[in-house]
């Protein structure tokens, strides 16, 4: 098989998928990253002089892979990762984007971001250590995130003798708890040596008793067509267009990107929050007009009627709008090492192009990551922590639940003083 | 980026494009005073192509902001004068020769002298003079390990500095654009993008670029590992290899002083992107600005670098 990407016309054939790693310290989640992107050869001959050089000089035995992922000087010097670090690799069938997420401190915070815009997640095992606190806590994030897809990558399976038992000891104690979970409805168990390469990208010899997928042709092939919300019709309009030119002088464009949903030409549609209907007239571009428009593409869509539209404002179908109010309830994962949530805080709140202010209403419960239990009696809540809130916000807001869309119900809190995003929320 | 009919399968390229389009606008939104950082390389060639579609049938609204060494090609020169014209936009020249002569800077001395690093001075001089409080960049994530932690919205603070470890989370399409007064914010909207990516969209799209990135006939000098185009500001030194009429492109274009040249007869679009697909080396590997350290790119970062 030729891991070769197209330079021809096939490359307009692949699609896009975005995964999040995650992975405790040590479980070698930066060398699976490394060895995805050199078996897959994607890497380049400067970089791997590059990072030839540095492993001798930092003493290691082999060429260490790992090296490949780590960008800042603080992280090679120390080993470690600090942020989220996004990588990029191609096969003939698709594009990857990895959200590579730190294992340590601020670690929920980063995979939270990370996960925010995946489609798929690798959760990392270490075969010796097993399922851990951490492990459900990387399934519970994801799911909390709606990734539908999880790959439970059980590594490190040469220090394990490459067992059958231990793996299939370990896939069954994550399916025990996976099934607490709602979101998850697709998950795959590898077992893998990503330090040696089995099934990483070519298959294992030393486990002639897998029959399962690589995990690179999983990321290929894995179905992800039905993630995106074809059938609930959201246009947050982002920026009104008045070219004020001699040609297009009474033109007026709402431009955004469609966040669910189809859009055509003749369509009837309904403007919030004030309420009115009208149709789309053309949906405008400077390749000529469209004949759609749908999640997740950018357009310009003009209309029947002249309505006053602004920047904030959602463009619906009348039988199917989506919620409006200033009433919600949201789990929230707080983001500030500075200051913690608080009950009467108020933030600026930002949901699809809008922002409004929001005060926090009331804290309902705080949930202990690792055991999934409910802890009540708590008013506050600090970095990295997740939670369920209620907010009450300056200004109606046109919403979904996150559950039924990923742009529609997910928002940030922005501290007023210092404008530091605070928190991510998920409405309920 | 056309999509197939009657289905809602989008390929890679459009995803892209349509996402970029989406940071450009909220640039626009969210912004008072933003500018497009144009350079006449072809990621900023490409990021005004997306800006020319963000707001068509308008004309973009911010204007083209040039940080002009003074040793940039002459066709790079010509190729943003004439580019600007065609787009109607504004178009803002800040010469680094401006701030040697108000002796903001020092000229490096010597027969390896480069401009390359008072660019960030004069970037900087000119966001000030401006009052721009965004600058859209074409930098990408693929592109030098540093910037592999670039956010879409980069904010720094009133010196124009970086803080890698004090950087705002991007979650799904919410950028937060907030700041004090005195900061500013650069925006990459193609930070997703890799080479290849540009490459094949400036095809697809049919987007012209400076002759520079096709095969020609040049003088040359090898020096330190690149292969300088010989001219007024790369002079050979004694012991140094010069090549006469080398068939060469560039695989980027900024300073003359620190761009090499690659050996190539790649005389299309094709023939580029069929190059890009079997090179062996990072397309930075060809910068000796690069070079200089192995963290060359995340400190000239922090000091306020594109």
């Amino acid at each position: 098989m030729s891991h070769e990407v197209p330079y021809d016309e096939g490359y307009l054939e692949m699609d896009l998928l975005r995964f999040t790693t995650a992975g405790s310290v040590d479980d070698g989640k930066s060398t699976l990253i490394g060895r995805l992107l050199y078996d897959s050869k994607n890497t380049f001959e400067d970089q791997m002089d590059a990072v030839e050089a540095t492993s001798k000089k930092r003493g290691d035995e082999n060429v260490n892979l790992a090296l490949l992922t780590d960008g800042l000087r603080a992280e090679r010097e120390q080993g470690i990762t600090i942020d989220v670090a996004y990588r990029y690799f191609a096969t003939p069938k698709r594009k990857f984007i990895i959200a590579d997420t730190p294992g340590h401190i601020q670690y929920t915070r980063n995979m939270v971001t990370g996960a925010s815009t995946a489609n798929l997640a690798i959760i990392l095992i270490d075969a010796r250590t097993g399922v851990i606190e951490q492990t459900c806590r990387h399934a519970f994030i994801a799911d909390l995130l709606r990734i539908r897809h999880v790959i439970l990558a059980v590594n490190k399976m040469d220090l394990v003798d490459y067992s059958e038992e231990r793996f299939n000891e370990i896939t069954e104690d994550f399916k025990k708890f996976a099934s607490r979970l709602n979101n998850i409805t697709d998950m795959t168990a590898i077992p893998i040596s990503a330090l040696h390469g089995d099934n990483v990208v070519d298959k294992s010899e030393a486990m002639p008793w897998y029959q399962g997928p690589t995990m690179l042709y999983q990321l290929e092939t894995v179905y992800i067509g039905s993630d995106q919300n074809h059938v609930d019709a959201r246009f947050p309009v982002q920026w009104v267009i008045r070219p004020h030119s001699d040609e297009y002088h009474d033109f007026r464009g709402y431009a955004g990107r469609v966040a669910g949903g189809v859009f055509k030409p003749g369509d009837e549609v309904v403007v919030q929050p004030s309420g009115f209907t009208t149709k789309i007239k053309a949906i405008e571009s400077l390749d000529g007009p469209q004949e759609q428009a749908f999640a997740p593409l950018s357009c310009t869509m003009t209309l029947e009627d002249e309505i006053d539209i602004s920047r904030g404002d959602m463009i619906a179908k009348p039988n199917n709008p989506p919620q409006k109010g200033q009433e919600i309830e949201a789990m929230v994962c707080w983001f500030s090492d500075n200051v913690e949530l608080q009950p009467r805080g108020k933030y600026y709140l930002r949901h699809t192009t809008k922002e409004v202010k929001a005060i926090v209403q009331e804290v309902k419960y705080k949930v202990d990551i690792n055991t999934l239990h409910k802890i009540e009696d708590t008013s506050t809540f600090g970095l990295n922590e997740i939670g369920r809130i209620s907010l009450r916000t300056s200004a109606p807001l046109l919403y979904d639940s996150y559950r039924k869309n990923r742009q529609t119900g997910s928002f940030i809190l922005i501290d007023s003083k210092t404008n530091e995003t605070v928190a991510a929320g998920m409405i309920v | 980026m056309q999509t197939e009919r009657n289905s809602y399968r989008v390929n890679h390229l459009a995803q892209l494009e349509s996402e970029a389009i989406f940071i450009l606008r909220e640039t626009a939104a969210q912004f008072e005073k933003p500018a497009l950082l144009f350079s006449g390389g072809k990621d900023s060639i490409v990021m005004a192509h997306l800006a020319r579609k963000a707001f068509y049938p308008a004309r973009i609204p911010f204007p083209l902001v040039h940080v002009d060494t003074g040793h940039n090609f002459e066709e790079t020169i010509q190729y943003r004068d004439d580019y600007a014209k065609e787009i109607g936009a504004e178009l803002v020249v800040g010469l680094v020769q401006d701030s040697i002569d108000r002796g903001e800077v020092q000229e490096e001395k010597g027969p390896f002298a480069s401009r390359n690093a008072l660019q960030t001075v004069t970037l900087l001089d000119t966001i000030e003079r401006n009052q721009y409080d965004a600058c859209l960049g074409g930098g990408r994530r693929d592109e030098e390990k540093a910037r592999a932690k670039e956010r879409f919205f980069s904010h720094r603070d009133d010196f124009g500095q970086w803080d890698p470890k004090n950087q705002r989370p991007e979650l799904w399409n919410i950028f937060n654009g907030r700041k004090q007064h005195g900061e500013h914010f650069r925006v990459f909207p193609l930070s997703n993008w890799t080479e290849m990516d540009v490459w094949q969209y400036i095809k697809a799209e049919k987007i012209p670029l400076p002759n520079l990135y096709f095969t020609h006939q040049r003088d040359v000098v090898h020096r330190n590992g690149s292969m300088l185009a010989i001219s007024d500001v790369v002079i050979p030194q004694a012991g140094e290899e010069v090549e006469k009429g080398a068939t060469v492109r560039f695989r980027t274009i900024g300073d003359m002083t620190c761009t090499g040249a690659v050996y190539s007869d790649a005389c299309d679009m094709d023939s580029i992107i069929q190059e890009v697909a079997t090179a062996r080396q990072t397309e930075r590997g060809t910068r000796a600005d690069d070079r200089r350290s192995e963290t060359a790119m995340e400190d000239r970062k922090k000091e306020g670098y594109f």
